[in-house]
């Protein structure tokens, strides 16, 4: 039996147009929406396969504020088992507060006998891009840590990893337990059903007080870049475009 | 002061990878830049002639080696114990990467083991004294600004991929090779590459080595609606690249993505059709020398960024192209 542990983080959905808010200070979601990031979304898929397999359970852990419930909600309807928030500002938090706030609820669960086996982050957040919490929270609880996963597969006690994200396929064997860090695009994160969607709204969600007071990101500012002069050259429209383009494509040297 | 620059060979082993030469050419713009060393790790024995000569026209005093052949095969822990170790030879204040996965990667494990901070994506220097980068955040829609090196430790931080263009440093470097010893453990190998496969199909190499790419996105309305676009790449010897919409529909493989979570292209020509150009698109095909877009908006941000566009239904555009090529 595996029991996983996913962590997942609340972050602005930046699909549409990225607008900061009034201090310059953060990304306002307000009008663009919150989601979770891609990588995680692949995490919490993985999760639930692996833990599917073994009969264990999967818990999904947020770090941020009671509006972070909504992401929590999102991995418990597709499959998740219990969710856990921890209780703080994320824009307070760096990375390594991150990791080690987490780490406080992995040795929690551990001293009450019912640890992880398996601990999935994704393995850069979309807004931060910080690619590290899953690393130093190896650190902090001393487990090997593959980078970059997409795809799983158990056999007993240990862990086949792979990952495409750095050219051919690379395979990772390790041992359990062990920390992954979920890059997009190994497995594709399944959609909620009716059922799923109730159960995730009258789940009950567990809420942790952070431990140590958090050193911060270090971040002294944000700007928008501001969007660059558009220099497009219209060719035309429709069909009757393709001769100019083609002689665009021999002018560039593409087509001889 | 001096900056330890981790790089990477090139693939086709032609010196050292675009990427790490961007990176040498930003860490010369730090304090001590003038005084700059590399590690080479994943490459036992000497380093081949060519990528001694890009470090050498990189102003490379002492090039950092191993020897130990249990980093032949990538396990970034152990491979994040010669880049401290070479830290430690070369007396560094700052240590850069360029922002691959492999950089960022390996880098976290020296940040991790020594508790020091990891700004990811550096793309510009904004003030020497106190040191100020910035850096990309929200998939480069966002500049952050962070201090670097203020707590006196050593600055561990990645340059993001095209933050500069590689240039030859104004005097020469001696590239003077060392050995650098690393105590590896049992724990530093544990998580390690055991075998590499190839898979049919999944390989990304000629999508991001291509000197066209044919990119798709949801405007192609549906998975077997890519023919055009496949004859089109085949015509002008390209490859096809796709949005995430188009992966996550289950229409292409992942491998095709072009972004921040797919690959990030530098071809001669990206002809994008039907494709908004997100934020997150952009980010893997903005290096394109040429961008041409193909859409029926004329607003849309990937018409407005290009330097070229049609204004149309690529169905209708792209049939006309490919017999205009005849
Ligand atoms: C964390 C995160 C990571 C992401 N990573 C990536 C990534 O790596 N790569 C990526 O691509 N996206 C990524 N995205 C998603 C990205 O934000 C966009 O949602 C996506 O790129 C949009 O794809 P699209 O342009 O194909 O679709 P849409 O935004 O739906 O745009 C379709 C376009 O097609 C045009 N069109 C429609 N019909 C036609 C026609 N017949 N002919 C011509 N034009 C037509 C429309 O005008 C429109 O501009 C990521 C998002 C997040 C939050």
């Amino acid at each position: 039996m595996t029991d996983v542990l996913v962590c997942v983080k609340r972050v602005p959905d930046t699909s549409g147009e990225v607008v900061l808010t009034a201090d310059g200070g953060g990304v306002d979601g307000r009008y663009a929406g919150w989601t979770m990031s891609a990588h995680e979304e692949c995490a919490v898929e993985l999760g639930v396969q692996v833990a599917g397999e073994t009969g264990g359970s999967v818990t999904v852990l947020t770090l941020g504020d009671e509006d972070s419930v909504e992401q929590l909600r999102a991995a418990l309807a597709v499959g998740a088992h219990e969710a856990v928030r921890i209780d703080a500002v994320a824009d307070d938090y760096g990375p390594a507060d991150v990791a080690s706030a987490i780490a406080d609820v992995v040795r929690a669960r551990e001293a009450d006998g019912s640890g992880f086996g398996l601990v999935l982050v994704g393995n850069d957040a979309a807004d931060t891009g910080d690619h590290q919490v899953g690393i130093r929270l190896a650190h902090l609880l001393d487990r090997p840590v593959v980078a970059g996963a997409q795809e799983v597969t158990l056999a007993g006690e240990r862990l086949e990893v792979r990952s495409s994200v750095s050219g051919p396929t690379e395979v990772y064997d390790v041992p359990l337990p062990a920390v992954l860090t979920v890059w997009e695009g190994g497995v594709e994160p399944r959609y909620p059903n009716i059922s799923g969607r109730m159960k995730a709204k009258k789940a009950q969600v567990e809420v942790v007080p952070p431990g140590a007071a958090p050193q911060g990101s270090g971040r002294l500012g944000l700007r928008v870049l501001p969007p660059p002069e558009s220099n497009v050259e219209v060719l035309g429209e429709g069909a009757a475009a393709a001769p100019r383009l083609v002689a665009v494509l021999r002018e560039i040297g593409v087509v001889r | 002061m001096s900056v330890l620059v981790v790089v990477e060979p090139d693939e086709a082993g032609e010196g050292l990878s675009v990427v790490s030469r961007e990176t040498l050419t930003f860490a010369r713009q730090l304090p001590g830049g003038d005084r700059l060393d590399a590690v080479l790790v994943g490459a036992v024995g000497d380093p081949d002639d060519a990528a001694l000569a890009h470090c050498r026209e990189h102003g490379v005093g002492t090039v950092h080696v191993s020897d130990d052949d249990r980093l032949e095969r990538y396990a970034a822990r152990a491979w994040s114990r010669v880049v401290d170790a070479a830290a430690g030879a070369s007396g560094a204040a700052y240590l850069l990467a360029g922002g691959t996965p492999r950089g960022n990667e390996v880098l976290a494990h020296v940040a991790a083991a020594r508790g020091v901070p990891m700004p990811c994506n550096l793309v510009a220097v904004v003030q020497a004294e106190p040191l100020e980068v910035e850096r990309q955040v929200v998939g480069g829609a966002v500049l952050e600004r962070v201090a670097l090196g203020a707590d006196g430790g050593l600055a561990v931080a990645s340059v993001a991929g095209h933050a500069v263009a590689p240039e030859p440093a104004a005097t020469p470097g001696a590239a003077r090779v060392e050995r650098v010893a690393a105590e590896l453990t049992e724990a530093d190998l544990a998580a390690q590459v055991v075998r590499v496969e190839e898979r049919e199909g999944g390989d990304t190499s000629a999508l991001t080595g291509a000197d066209v790419v044919v990119g798709a996105g949801r405007g192609v309305g549906g998975a077997d609606q890519f023919s055009d676009v496949e004859a089109l790449a085949t015509r002008l010897g390209g490859a096809v690249g796709v949005s995430r919409v188009v992966t996550s529909l289950g229409w292409r493989p992942h491998h095709e993505q072009v972004g921040q979570t797919g690959s990030r292209i530098s071809p001669d020509l990206y002809l994008a059709c039907g494709i908004s150009g997100a934020i997150q698109h952009w980010a893997g095909c903005s290096s394109s020398k040429t961008i041409i877009a193909v859409n029926t908006d004329a607003e849309a941000p990937m018409v407005t960024k290009a330097r070229y566009a049609v204004v149309g239904d690529m169905h209708e555009v792209l049939p006309a192209v490919l017999e205009e090529l005849g």
